[in-house]
């Protein structure tokens, strides 16, 4: 009884501090509403006239939609890979790297299910997929597992994040033999779901273009450049602006690191685009349409290019250690990753596995105005939740606001 | 291309006994089809030239046997059908015009001109037999139409006629939103 | 829409089962927040947001769905259409073969499928693909084209490929469904069940043939050009959102007529029997003919095969 009560208190105390705060969160919290609002204007347009709103057509039946899903599922599997170095190297303050690690994956898994829900046709439908209530078609649905995986991994985390959170605000140690089998079994969770997603496209013989054994090792090496990149500017931003003390050795570290899954990564692509190529077989004409155009249809040309070249430069200047060690450098490096691997994940693997379709008919795919507010909205949401549990662990990790601090006798 | 029927003769018995000898030594496993069983549309008659007799009456019009270009009557038929020398009473009966012949002489209907066509095109009308050539209609377990060769290919031409195709699909980029009754 | 109570009812005139009570309870219970919710008001709105799987269903509650949707689909579409339910027949497996020496690529099955299936004409769906290829270059999808409209065909030195949902016996679209909203019949036709459908298209990615086709906006359908024999399974109007394909016209082969782009054809390029029987039509084309399926490579073993009849 005690601890419930406690927890109403932690749950009412923790809702109060959103709504406190300086002009610049107000109006970044403003601004996100708005997108949402935004977002959520273009979705209902969607909902009454159906996908015909979007540009996917049966040629190419998925887009931008999935394409950013399937970026988030990466940034939600990397966020929890930063508790690896962390404990591998002792570096600074292990909890609060794990736990931003944790509401970052939180963060980017409600925009992956946001993702998948726009994209559904019949979301009133949308409890035929819940475990239990609904009809899930395992074990042979990768689809289905995916379901599993992300509600999962999902659950874990806020689980996780809710402990340890509450643990500080209450003064209490956190129970080590509940929170440190959570957290590690996050890790390979982590993994799985990134891998999960990759199978998903990876088990369909019918697109030889996502058909390939190293999908999911790419997947998993992207996804280990992009997602560190947002936390290094976050760890940046946060001791900038709190009490958050982060060594400048473990951000450094963090990046030698990403230089080395950047290095793993070019040579997997590498591996794809030799095996393709010197083999020109009739599968070659996916990976054709993505860097060269077919036919005279090249719109995803700039952005295949785009991607490569974000992604080998980034690579040099994480790979040397002058421009790894200094600021600007690192953090354009940070910048260009990202740009890389969402390029990469968003336009470069989902259109060219569905374009030339089946019968051979190219069908020129580019997000529609919905599409892309749609996605605006998600990404706002995202944020929005992001910042909102920021705004309350941050002062309960710096130990500012705890339940006598909140409610003095 | 068109030999004179007396060079084309042995040529023809030559295949037929090959032909035969093939047959008697592995007989098609082709499932047997009673002629009373293959049901079949009216030939495709021009409207009221049937029947023939109506004019061809043998008393008032003796069959003229002369092979010859016709005037007047007929000459709207064009016949493009194997070697020139072909004419039309190798098929259709001189003495029942209402009636066609097979080589051997015997008088058929026609609805059962299949087996007419059948003397050159073997092959086809072993196919046809078993619903493998041509077209039928109606139940896939149960009664059948069977079109017959003249249903598609006009027996004086038989090359089967080009056709306008209908509307190709809409391009995807083409497929846009319209706005749903609210 | 009807002006009943919207009233959330738990389980709705369905029958308890001896398993699933508890699914039922927090489905129904879900089920009734969420659908108030979404699918607006009414008595038919909240059974049609509960329905379950139709290889679920008991014979009574199918006869209830029937009736509810052909109510619906009469106010749709202004007449009365008759959706039925028949079972698959014993010992039949459809089979399909088209005769690729005979074949002209007219388009008369494309569109004698869209009279009898009842698609959205706007926007347009079609469940027959043809494809006018090159003879030099033989079964080649980088230079197939499916929109070719000269003045008369065939076309000098080109073939046609007419495609359609080959009904796999191995097929990709059934595995990869995430709610089992697609299955494959024991007459070995892969059908939708369209109100279980989630429309997440998974099985379009899936599908190597190009069968699937998804209602990307409200399906339109001129009154005049509806059919009214319908099969649950089959040719019944579809709703927005969600999947469809072929069914080798489930509503007439499983009376024993023929699939309409069987009738239709005028070269008699398409035939189609049972490959369960060894006296058919089908088997004598696969035990006589040179045969082969297409992308034989993916082993999806399709039922629908190609042939060359001379």
């Amino acid at each position: 009884m005690e601890t419930l009560r406690l927890f109403r208190h932690f749950t009412v105390d923790s809702l109060g501090l959103l709504f406190k705060g300086d002009k610049y969160y107000f109006a970044w919290i403003g601004f996100l509403l708005l997108l949402i609002a935004a977002g959520g204007v273009a979705y209902s347009g969607q909902i009454r006239d159906g996908l015909i709103v979007t540009h996917m057509r049966d040629q190419v039946s998925w887009g931008f939609y999935i394409g950013n899903f399937t970026f988030l599922v990466g940034v939600a599997a990397a966020a929890i890979m930063l508790v690896i170095p962390a404990y591998v190297y002792h570096w600074g303050p292990i909890k609060e790297i794990t736990l931003l690690g944790e509401l970052l994956a939180v963060s980017a898994l409600v925009m992956c299910l946001g993702f998948v829900l726009v994209d559904i046709g019949r979301v009133d439908r949308f409890w035929h997929i819940i475990p239990m209530i609904g009809r899930l078609n395992l074990p042979s649905s990768l689809l289905a597992w995916d379901v599993l995986a992300l509600n999962g991994y999902l659950l874990l985390n806020w689980t996780v994040v809710t402990y340890l959170l509450y643990c500080s605000y209450t003064g209490k140690e956190y129970n080590k033999s509940i929170v440190i089998p959570l957290v590690l079994s996050s890790i390979p969770m982590a993994v799985s779901i990134h891998t999960v997603t990759a199978f998903l496209y990876n088990g369909l013989a019918a697109r030889p273009f996502w058909n390939s054994a190293i999908l999911a090792p790419r997947f998993l090496a992207s996804a280990f450049c992009s997602g560190p990149a947002i936390l290094l500017v976050l760890l940046q931003i946060l001791r900038k602006t709190t009490r958050l003390q982060v060594k400048d050795e473990a951000i450094f570290k963090v990046a030698e690191l990403m230089a080395y899954t950047m290095g793993f990564n070019l040579l997997l692509t590498v591996a794809e685009v030799f095996k393709e190529f010197y083999s020109n077989t009739e599968h070659l004409v996916y990976i054709k349409y993505l860097f060269f155009g077919l036919k005279g249809h090249n719109g995803l040309v700039p952005f295949a290019w785009a991607s490569v070249i974000t992604g080998a430069a980034a690579f040099f200047l994480f790979l040397i250690p002058k421009t790894r060690t200094n600021w600007v450098t690192l953090n354009i490096g940070c910048v260009l990753i990202y740009a890389s691997v969402y390029i990469e994940k968003g336009m470069a693997l989902i259109i060219p596995g569905l374009t030339p379709d089946v019968l051979g008919d190219i069908y020129v795919y580019r997000p529609s105005i919905t599409e892309v507010l749609v996605a605006a909205g998600i990404f706002a949401l995202g944020f929005l939740v992001f910042t909102l549990m920021l705004k309350i662990a941050v002062p309960i990790m710096l130990g500012e606001f705890t339940s006598s601090k909140a409610n003095p006798q | 291309m068109s030999l004179p029927p007396f060079r084309s003769l042995p040529l023809l018995l030559a295949g037929l006994v090959a032909m035969g000898s093939v047959l008697a030594a592995a007989p098609p496993p082709s499932p047997v089809v009673d002629p009373q069983d293959i049901q079949v549309p009216k030939p495709p008659f021009t409207e009221g030239i049937f029947p023939c007799t109506s004019c061809h009456d043998p008393k008032t019009m003796p069959a003229n046997t002369k092979r010859r270009p016709l005037e007047g009557m007929h000459a709207d038929i064009e016949l493009r059908h194997g070697p020139e020398s072909r004419w039309c009473l190798d098929c259709h009966d001189a003495g029942n015009r209402d009636r066609l012949h097979l080589v051997g002489g015997e008088k058929i209907e026609f609805t059962a001109s299949y087996l007419l066509c059948g003397q050159c095109h073997g092959d086809k009308l072993r196919d046809w037999r078993v619903g493998v050539h041509g077209k039928r209609t109606g139940m896939w377990n149960g009664p059948k139409l069977y079109l017959l060769c003249v249903s598609c290919h006009n027996p004086h031409s038989p090359r089967f006629k080009p056709l306008k195709p209908m509307p190709p699909p809409v391009p995807p980029d083409q497929i846009r939103a319209r706005r749903t009754r609210p | 829409m009807s002006n009943e109570s919207s009233r959330p009812k738990r389980m709705t005139s369905r029958g308890l089962k001896p398993a699933g009570t508890r699914r039922q309870f927090l489905g129904g219970t879900l089920a009734a927040v969420a659908g108030a919710l979404v699918t607006g008001c009414g008595k038919e709105g909240m059974e049609e947001f509960l329905q379950h799987n139709f290889r679920e269903l008991s014979k009574d509650e199918l006869n209830q769905v029937i009736a509810r949707l052909e109510k619906e689909a009469e106010r749709t579409y202004g007449k009365k259409i008759r959706i039925g339910n028949e079972p698959p027949m014993q010992g039949v497996i459809y089979g399909y073969a088209l005769d690729l020496s005979r074949c002209i690529g007219c388009r008369r099955c494309v569109h004698a499928c869209v009279k009898e299936n009842n698609p959205s004409r706007d926007p347009q769906i079609q469940w027959i693909r043809v494809l006018q290829m090159e003879k030099e270059k033989g079964v080649d999808l980088e230079a197939a084209d499916a929109y070719y409209n000269p003045e008369e065909v065939p076309q000098e030195g080109h073939f046609y490929m007419p495609v359609q949902c080959q009904q796999c016996k191995n097929p990709p679209c059934v595995k990869v469904c995430p709610v089992g909203a697609t299955w494959k019949e024991p007459d070995g036709i892969t059908v939708i069940d369209y109100n279980w459908c989630i429309g997440c298209r998974y099985c379009m990615a899936a599908c190597p043939y190009g069968a699937r086709h998804f209602n990307w906006g409200e399906p339109t359908l001129p009154t005049e050009d509806v059919n009214p024999e319908t099969h649950y399974l089959g040719n019944r109007p579809r709703p927005k959102g969600v999947v469809e394909k072929c069914t080798f016209c489930i509503q007439r082969t499983r009376k024993g007529l023929y699939p309409a782009c069987v009738e239709i054809c005028p070269t008699g390029s398409r035939k189609f029997g049972n490959l369960a029987d060894p006296k058919s039509e089908i088997r004598y084309i696969l035990e006589n003919k040179r045969v082969f399926v297409f992308k034989g490579e993916l082993n999806t073993q399709p039922k629908f095969f190609y042939f060359y009849g001379v």
